[in-house]
């Protein structure tokens, strides 16, 4: 077996913002189903979420490379 | 790259997995010389965006042609998705810049699924560096010309309404977060997202490839066509990714100069 290490450890911590970014899009399907009306409202707030836990993975993704 | 990889096949099929190394280009006009081709894309996305708005604001008529169309969707998009949503009428100002910002990203990240160009220059750190520091600079710029030099900065770690031993947390780390954790963000998101969709698309690319010409057998071919199509899925879902990372860039300048423009933080 080769290969490095770090992107096992890369693996277990896009855990963390894929558990994340689903909860913050479950919402806006149930945000939007409840109220079709306010869809454009939620959606950048959506896309603000997505974006904010997605960075921890590109974070993650980022040190893995570098260290 | 496809260099090293003849070599290796030659001497005795062995895939080498894509890496970073992919990413380092050599110079185009041979040694010496500095211009390599994600610098090339970056002036032809340049030129291309400079060209499209100009015409398009240029020949302006009351029935747009296809390139004022495209120009003014563009446009439109940014302000009134972007600019107005998220700055109120205010934001109408920065709508120019954000919707050059906009144009100018989704072209150099599309340039990564574009035929025979295929690199986003994005990927490379120092071009999404260059814009985040702009717009760190930009919404510092706006907040301390709004609120004075103390008062943006107190209003920023010292927001009111909170007990006072907190601010002693506080107060650090809302410094932290705006003037350093923000830009970081905008950078790192941007680039890695590029870097790690880009290395996908090598991985699958390349795999396929060597599983169908240099495995081959029953299973090279059967994971080889899939891996194949399946890279074909994912260009049109990195395409995807690519405009929704310029929108996520923009969108979030947009906030935070809107964030420095009101008082309440």
């Amino acid at each position: 077996m080769e290969g490095n290490l770090n992107m096992v450890g890369y693996g277990l911590a896009a855990i963390g913002p894929g558990i994340g970014i689903g909860l913050i899009f479950a919402a806006y399907i149930n945000g939007v189903a409840r109220q079709p009306e306010a869809r454009n409202v939620l959606q950048g707030i959506a896309i603000l979420g997505f974006a904010l836990a997605e960075a921890l993975a590109i974070i993650g993704i980022g040190l893995a490379f570098a260290l | 790259m496809c260099v090293s990889y003849t070599l290796l096949a030659a001497e005795g099929s062995q895939f080498e997995s894509p890496g970073p190394g992919d990413f380092e280009y050599p110079p185009i006009f041979g040694e010496g010389t500095f211009f390599t081709k994600p610098m090339l894309i970056i002036v032809v996305a340049t030129v291309l965006v400079a060209v499209l708005f100009f015409l398009a604001a240029r020949r302006a008529a009351a029935v747009p042609g296809k390139g004022q169309f495209m120009g003014e969707s563009i446009y439109g998009f940014v302000r009134n998705g972007i600019a107005l949503d998220t700055m109120g009428r205010e934001g109408l100002r920065f709508a120019p810049y954000l919707a050059t910002l906009f144009a100018f990203i989704v072209t150099l990240n599309i340039s990564g699924i574009i035929p025979f160009v295929q690199f986003p220059a994005t990927s490379r750190i120092a071009i999404p560096l260059f814009l985040a520091v702009i717009s760190c600079v930009i919404f510092n710029t706006i907040g301390i010309r709004r609120q004075g030099f103390l008062g943006y900065f107190k209003n920023m770690m010292f927001p009111p309404g909170i007990p006072k031993l907190v601010y002693v947390l506080l107060a650090p780390i809302e410094l932290v977060s705006t003037v350093i954790i923000r830009p970081l963000t905008l950078m790192l998101r941007l680039t890695f997202n590029m870097f790690a969709g880009h290395l996908v698309l090598l991985l699958f690319i390349l795999g396929g490839e060597f599983l169908l010409l240099e495995k081959g057998g029953l299973v090279g071919i059967a994971a080889g066509s899939i891996s194949l199509l399946g890279s074909i899925v994912l260009t049109f879902f990195e395409g995807f990714v690519q405009i929704l990372q310029a929108y996520v860039f923009v969108l979030l300048t947009a906030l935070y100069i809107g964030g420095a423009m009101s008082e309440e933080h």
